[in-house]
């Protein structure tokens, strides 16, 4: 009973986890930065849905909106202000770059909201109905949905619409698609932001249950590598599949083995894809 | 405390800077050396120097063994450095838990006297001067190795590892060579630490926290040079200190205000600081020439 | 017949479903000038990482001074001898003419001070000494590829592979470099020379050897070679016919 219980919220962890490492993998993909100020932009998705909880009563749902565009705004204005000019520079100053970014960002939100965890309740989400004898929390559930939706709706995005091809265009092969005249500049800021706001989305999905606070970008973020690692740096489709597979192996674990040794299994499959198999499970889109 | 970071700095940036593999982790040798020496020292008496010796051998070996499975299947740039920390957070991870069960409040060092052989000083000017024996060894080091063969190769991996195989570079022992080096220095700046905090934390020895500002001063000041680190710990705790005076301080302060300087440094001064100040003093020199 | 410096023997390697290099044998005598020429795609560079360690072949042998090259990895065959430059020059960017230099004469020389004097050397000879303390970046294409050169010389090899080194050059310069060439093979450095630029491959090379789709098509004197029908054909296509 114990293992379906973990593997249902290992499912259910997916699905978020997946919207988390989309964005980053679109990031990557688009434009070969890793960014690792990814969980501190999370972050920020939940601070907002909370904030706009608190002092509007918004339905955290609603505010999904509210979360994305402005993390989707905040995207583009990094991009445009911090990220184009670095754009040449070598790998490793851009990683750098990021986690400039990421501690500012945390850091200024330290300095804002303090540390001190802050939770949303909302009360028809304190529902949790048993399915079979398994417990299903509703906010997961409910979180598992859209994430899922998101996703489709930005892969159809990428596949059918002009724009979205223009993306996939750049992912895939920058020079050629330079001369075909797409205009790199706008897809880049634009890639930047739709990451973001995926992952702002994902922090406002996150909030209704799990408690905000400063850190708690790190926790996803680690995931969200791991993930992206196994899916293939830049594959949209590997990246979620991995993120399936890496919550259900996260909620399985769990079961098995004490809380902060998870975190360790996490990394392991991190270094261990890195090591082994580098373009992860199902090969990376090389431009 | 600025000679501290700086001395760090130097150890990183003899892996980072030098041999171009910058490492996101090197808290890990951070923590190691701090503990190896602190628990030998609380449960076997050993004395800290010796510990100090053992935490670097100690590191030496993490070292030897993360840079073996890390270059051994070909990893770089960015790649290595998130490698280095997983390994880092792997370890922060196990003694976290290993720890807390033993002392969960983090790990004192009793107060044993004040002598030279305890590596415990009531004056904080004799910790000045050890770190700044310590900086000025590293320094020294740093310096010889530059003009050597082993300064050229490793700089001729970091521009370009291909073409300097081709030359003849045994590309993998060089780089293990400066992991093993900077790891050591780096524990042993471990084991200082320790016996100026006099308390050992997990999260502080083995954070990411503690990772970021080891390279810091390096990155900030010139990942590369001789003395890059020195002016980016000199550069980055005036700022600190600046900044705490005027503006309300609060915990990860210092943080947010290296993430702005790494940012605009990034951006702006990819060299370091020294590269930048470098081209002023030119231009002076020369106008006070003619 | 003296015997080979390098020798190749029935070399075959195959990148997914594509063979890069098939069934290939020739030889390259202490000494000797090669040419080895080709259309694109023939496999040229291929066979270069071959030699040198960056690939493993999936077939055949290659020995060097009787020596088994197969499974070395570039910095060994680089000790026991072999040079190279690359097609795309790689200099350390970061580093001055004179330290790029060095990198290569610290292969058989310890002390940094030699080094640097031997490095100082060879600057003269490729003719770069002016430019000694120029970064790399700042230098033309011609200097670019004399340092890529001087580099290789600088470990002080018995067998220098040339990756095209002339590409990109103007007619003054092409000579120039040709010049270069003979000078270094007269210092007693064996060479074997990849060219696009015919009229330099044929009139260096002592014996030309000629790749197409990865097989050797040709080999002999450059006169030998360029009136070879399957040579022709290879590089002009079916529908060429000699007027």
């Amino acid at each position: 009973m114990l293992i379906l219980q973990a593997l249902l919220s290992g499912l259910l962890n997916g699905g978020i986890y997946s919207l988390v490492a989309v964005g980053l993998t679109l990031i990557f993909g688009v434009m070969r930065i890793i960014n690792f100020a990814h969980g501190s932009l999370m972050m920020l998705g939940m601070y907002v849905s909370y904030w706009l909880f608190v002092l509007w009563g918004v339905d955290p749902y609603l505010s999904l909106i509210g979360s994305a565009s402005v993390l989707f705004v905040v995207g583009l204005a990094i991009e445009a202000a911090l990220v184009s000019p670095v754009l040449d520079a070598p790998e490793h100053d851009q990683l750098l770059l990021t986690l400039g970014i990421s501690l500012v960002i945390e850091n200024l939100a330290l300095f804002l909201w303090r540390a001190d965890p802050r939770i949303i309740t909302v009360p028809y989400l304190a529902v949790a109905p048993m399915v079979g004898g398994v417990m299903v929390s509703s906010p997961r559930l409910i979180a598992f949905i859209v994430s899922l939706a998101l996703t489709a709706v930005l892969f159809f995005f990428l596949r059918r619409t002009d724009l979205g091809r223009a993306i996939r265009a750049i992912a895939q092969d920058r020079e050629g698609a330079l001369t075909v005249g797409i205009n790199m500049r706008r897809i880049y800021a634009l890639a930047f932001g739709i990451g973001c706001a995926c992952v702002g989305a994902a922090g406002g999905l996150v909030a209704p249950f799990y408690p905000v606070d400063p850190y708690v970008g790190g926790v996803f973020v680690i995931t969200a590598f791991v993930v992206v690692v196994l899916g293939g740096m830049g594959n949209f489709v590997g990246a979620l599949v991995a993120a399936l597979i890496v919550g259900l192996a996260e909620s399985v674990a769990a079961v098995f083995i004490p809380a902060a040794m998870k975190q360790i299994v996490m990394y392991t499959i991190f270094v261990v894809v890195l090591l082994f198999r580098p373009q992860g499970l199902f090969g990376a889109r090389r431009a | 405390m600025i000679l501290f970071f700086a001395y760090i700095g130097v150890a990183w940036n003899i892996l980072g800077g030098y041999a171009g593999q910058f490492s996101f982790g090197h808290a890990a040798f951070f923590g190691l050396g701090a503990y190896t020496s602190t628990l030998l020292h609380l449960h076997y008496g050993v004395s800290p120097w010796i510990g100090m010796l053992l935490g670097g051998l100690a590191g030496v070996l993490l070292g030897l063994l993360s840079g073996f499975l890390s270059f051994r299947y070909g990893l770089r740039g960015p790649y290595f450095a998130l490698v280095m920390l997983a390994f880092a957070e792997m370890l922060r991870l196990s003694f976290e838990t290993w720890m807390s069960k033993s002392h969960p409040l983090g790990l004192p060092i009793p107060l044993k006297g004040t002598s030279l052989l305890d590596f415990q000083f009531k004056d904080k000017g004799r910790y000045f001067s050890i770190v700044l024996v310590m900086l000025i060894a590293a320094t020294f080091l740093c310096h010889r190795r530059v003009r050597s063969k082993i300064g050229a190769y490793w700089m001729a991996i970091r521009d370009n590892e291909d073409a300097a195989e081709a030359l003849g570079v045994n590309a993998f022992a060089y780089k293990l060579l400066a992991m093993a080096i900077s790891a050591s220095l780096t524990a042993m700046g471990g084991t200082f630490y320790a016996q100026y905090f006099l308390t050992l934390e997990v999260n502080d020895v083995f954070g990411v926290q503690i990772s970021v500002e080891i390279l810091l001063s390096a990155i900030i000041g010139g990942a590369g040079t001789v003395f890059g680190p020195l002016v980016g710990a000199v550069a980055l705790q005036l700022l600190a200190e600046v900044t705490r005076v005027y503006i309300r301080a609060f915990s990860g302060f210092d943080l947010m205000v290296y993430g702005c300087v790494l940012i605009l440094v990034i951006i702006f001064l990819p060299q370091g600081l020294l590269a930048g100040l470098r081209r002023p003093y030119r231009a002076l020199a020369r106008a006070l020439s003619t | 017949m003296t015997p080979a410096l390098l020798a190749l023997s029935e070399v075959s390697r195959s990148f997914g479903g594509v063979r890069a290099v098939s069934a290939l044998s020739f030889a390259v005598a202490e000494g000797e000038i090669v040419g080895l020429i080709g259309p694109n795609g023939s496999g040229k560079t291929t066979v270069f990482n071959l030699i040198s360690g960056v690939f493993l072949p999936n077939d055949g042998t290659l020995t060097f001074a009787g020596e088994r090259l197969v499974g070395r990895k570039p910095h060994q065959t680089c000790r026991l001898g072999i040079g190279r430059t690359f097609q795309i020059v790689q200099p350390f960017n970061s580093l001055t003419v004179l330290d790029n230099v060095r990198v290569g004469a610290f292969r058989t020389i310890g002390n940094p001070r030699r080094a640097t004097r031997e490095a100082e050397a060879v600057l003269d000879l490729v003719g770069l000494a002016h430019k000694r303390d120029a970064q790399p970046p700042s230098l033309t294409i011609a200097d670019r590829k004399r340092l890529e050169l001087a580099r290789a010389l600088a470990t002080r090899p018995r067998l220098l592979l040339l990756d095209e080194v002339m590409a990109g050059l103007r007619p003054a310069e092409t000579l120039e470099m040709i010049e270069l060439a003979r000078r270094i093979h007269a210092s007693g450095v064996t060479l074997l020379v990849i060219e696009h630029v015919m009229r330099a491959v044929m009139s260096l090379s002592h014996r030309v050897v000629v790749l197409h789709h990865g097989e050797k098509i040709a080999e002999g004197t450059p006169q030998d070679v360029s009136r070879d029908p399957e040579v022709i054909r290879a590089y002009l296509g079916e529908e060429y016919r000699p007027a």
